[in-house]
């Protein structure tokens, strides 16, 4: 279980060997997410996107993710990376590997531990176009994804 | 009752400061109160606290809803919905 709130750009090739060298045989499965910033979004051209977030709650909300996935699937270990500060079209911004013994609980967990980074935790993305500079608004559609995996 | 208010990303521009202590009146005692008495420091701040914005908050690092209540010293934050990942 590692999390990792950053400026610093990341490898995830190199991430993914550390997750498989770490000298877990039961590993079997690894399946990762990485998210970029997108140059186009509603319709204007982004030039950066910054990323705010609440240093003292992001990692411990981060760590409720992890320990929630970890309840619902059988997973070995997880990573979350998540960059803050100023980014520019086609950076990466977050990584999510989860490793598991076989690939249905990383699948599921993976996309599990990124729909609720995005509803749940404490990051705000500004982006500035030539309109100008402007808050990115939540979608009701990272709501929607995350009310999937709310237990019946 | 002492405590400590944060507010982020475009709260923290529309007030224009990321922190403060506020030392609240007898019967501020949870998030809709304390909201209230927010909305009542101008035109500003009503419109960010008259509940026509959908504003989340979080008491020592935790996501709460607007009944939760507030303690002595807690740290209370105030921010739009989420847009990482």
């Amino acid at each position: 279980m590692t999390i990792s709130i950053q400026e610093n750009d990341f490898d995830m090739a190199c991430e993914l060997v550390s997750m498989r060298s770490a000298g877990r045989g039961d590993i079997g499965a690894i399946v990762s997410f990485v998210g970029l910033v997108r140059e186009l979004n509603e319709g204007d051209t982004v030039n950066t996107l910054t990323l705010e977030h609440y240093p003292e709650m992001t990692e411990k909300s981060l760590q409720a993710i992890e320990l929630e996935a970890k309840t619902r699937w059988n997973i070995i270990d997880t990573l979350i990376i998540h960059r803050v500060g100023t980014l520019k079209p086609q950076d990466q911004i977050v990584l999510v590997a989860v490793a598991s013994a076989h690939r249905g609980d990383a699948f599921h967990a993976c996309e599990f531990i990124m729909d609720y980074l995005k509803t749940s935790a404490p990051f705000w993305k500004k982006e500035a176009t030539n309109q100008g500079e402007r808050w990115v608004e939540a979608k009701v559609s990272d709501d929607e994804a995350k009310l999937r995996w709310v237990k019946k | 009752m002492n405590i400590k208010v944060l507010y982020f990303a475009r709260i923290k521009e529309a007030v224009n400061y990321s922190t403060e202590e506020i030392d609240l009146p007898v019967g501020v005692s949870t998030i809709t109160a304390l909201k209230n008495f927010l909305s009542l420091r101008g035109e500003n701040w009503a419109n960010l606290f008259n509940g026509k914005q959908v504003i989340r908050a979080a008491i020592n690092h935790n996501l709460v809803d607007d009944l939760a209540k507030i303690s002595a010293g807690d740290e209370v934050a105030f921010f739009p919905p989420v847009t990482g990942g």
